[in-house]
């Protein structure tokens, strides 16, 4: 054998020094942030970009809990939430934004599909929310009505 | 420097979380006083794992709000439990911070 106990023993080192770090690594456990649905500015476009061809089909068992009219459009609550069953993710579009997709929720299993936050609103116009379960897209839509929008300096 | 404000709270079957992080927000489309667009900056993704298994995950885009806020709950987590808490912003930068479920 041409490998000396020296080299042997460096070589199990590296491999252990590899492997450590291997495990240290944090792993890549976070969806990719999905630039191009993410800075689409039209919102048929950052669906398509997310989700692919499937259109959403309008559900009632998407709920979108989102005020009839926000005075201030730089903070405007919306919640999501569902009674369907395999909840994968959930989005909020906001559809005259200058880059519709809000926000994109992972749901892992034992999360439950319901999910409240905070937005920017430009102008009045219409937020829908995707849910996708099942490996299927459903949808709800609300238009809030924004007295200041929020999207100015 | 920590970003995030967690309150977590375990009933014994599920944890509620409602947390806050500490970031402006820019969205890029503001200009300065000199008509200058002032550059993006807004947290892109955020994460919570418990005991190693994510149980919340954010991509977000500049038109969440400023000091972004986001409520969820999960199955299981007890009192004293660590939450860890991992954020990326679309520069580049990184954060872990741990909270503890009330």
């Amino acid at each position: 054998m041409s490998m000396n106990r020296r080299t042997l023993v460096k070589a199990v080192a590296a491999g252990g020094a590899l492997m450590g770090l291997s495990v240290l690594m944090p792993r890549a456990a976070m969806a990719a942030w999905a630039k191009e649905a993410f800075s689409a500015s039209e919102q048929s476009a950052a669906i398509k970009a997310l989700y692919g061809d499937d259109a959403p089909a309008e559900s009632a068992e998407v709920i979108l809990d989102a005020p009839d009219i926000a005075e201030n459009g730089a903070v405007v609550p919306v919640s999501v939430s569902t009674g369907l069953a395999n909840v994968e993710s959930m989005s909020i579009f906001i559809e005259n934004n200058p880059s519709p997709l809000a926000v994109q929720f992972m749901i892992p299993e034992g999360t439950q599909a319901d999910v409240s936050t905070r937005v920017r609103m430009g102008k009045t116009t219409n937020v829908t929310a995707v849910v996708k379960a099942d490996g299927k897209l459903y949808s709800a839509t609300k238009e809030v009505k924004v007295t200041i929008g929020g999207c100015g300096g | 420097m920590s970003i995030m404000r967690v309150k977590a709270k375990s009933s014994g079957e599920r944890t509620d979380v409602k947390m806050m992080a500490k970031h402006i927000m820019e969205t890029g489309q503001r200009k300065d006083k000199s008509g200058n667009i002032i550059p993006a900056m807004f947290l892109s993704e955020v994460e919570v794992k418990h005991g190693g298994k994510v149980v919340f995950a954010a991509n977000l885009g500049p038109a969440v709000s400023k000091n972004p806020y986001f409520s969820f709950s999960f199955a299981g987590g007890a009192s004293g439990d660590e939450l860890e808490i991992n954020w990326k912003e679309n520069t580049g930068k990184s954060g872990s911070e741990t909270a503890s479920i009330r």
